[in-house]
């Protein structure tokens, strides 16, 4: 599927956006994930973004054929970024487009929740004092 | 039954490499789960861990055969 993407290049968002772009849409939703300068109040240097390749982009289409079919969209993108990712910068970015609005916003946030629980990815981040595997410990 | 064991995220951390050959008592992915937590202790310490096989989760039932590779999930964060 050439809609679903992961990548160690900075994200283009307008490309995301072009892949799901049709004449009979009526609605496009975006999501970019950025980086955040901060966590917890404590200053983030960068984020690492490290991915079981193979098995993240098979749960990546499963959750955007999902998608597509329960929400009846025109097409749905996902493209995730691994490696260093700055501040600033986007470490996802999910497109999807519908003939109304409504259903590509649900679309979408079903996409970004679902992708956070089962795609497997993980971050670290990066302080001037020290590193953290976000999520690994309850 | 000897396994390929292969670790990602924090789980490489705790066992200090991304591969390793795991020999276990046993043959489901339970028992593999077992034997890791009794080597490496801090696996309990994590919100969970989970195990792929093929590039597909599989639960604890699941039965392995020999030199089967068992991909470690820890807590997954992307987005």
């Amino acid at each position: 599927m050439k809609n679903i993407v992961i990548t160690s290049e900075p994200l283009n968002s307008q490309l995301c956006i072009n892949s799901v772009a049709d004449n009979g849409s009526g609605g496009l939703v975006v999501f970019i994930g950025n980086v955040r300068n901060k966590t917890k109040g404590k200053e983030v240097k960068y984020l690492d973004f490290e991915a079981y390749e193979a098995m993240a982009l098979k749960e990546m289409q499963k959750i955007a054929r999902e998608a597509i079919e329960r929400w009846h969209l025109y097409d749905m993108a996902i493209h995730h970024r691994v490696g260093r990712v700055g501040i600033g910068e986007a470490a996802v970015v999910i497109a999807c487009s519908s003939a109304h609005r409504k259903e590509s916003f649900k679309a979408c946030e079903f996409a970004i929740d679902t992708l956070k629980k089962t795609v497997p990815i993980w971050k670290k981040e990066v302080f001037e004092d020290g590193e953290v595997w976000v999520s690994a410990h309850p | 039954m000897k396994i390929q064991i292969i670790a990602f995220g924090i789980a490489k951390d705790i066992v200090g490499k991304k591969q390793m050959t795991l020999d276990f008592e046993g043959k489901s992915v339970g028992e593999v789960r077992t034997c890791l937590v009794n080597r490496f202790p801090e696996f309990e310490q994590l919100a969970s861990l989970r195990f792929a096989v093929n590039t597909s989760y599989v639960d604890d039932s699941f039965e392995l055969t020999e030199n089967d590779e068992v991909v470690l999930i820890p807590p997954v964060s992307g987005g």
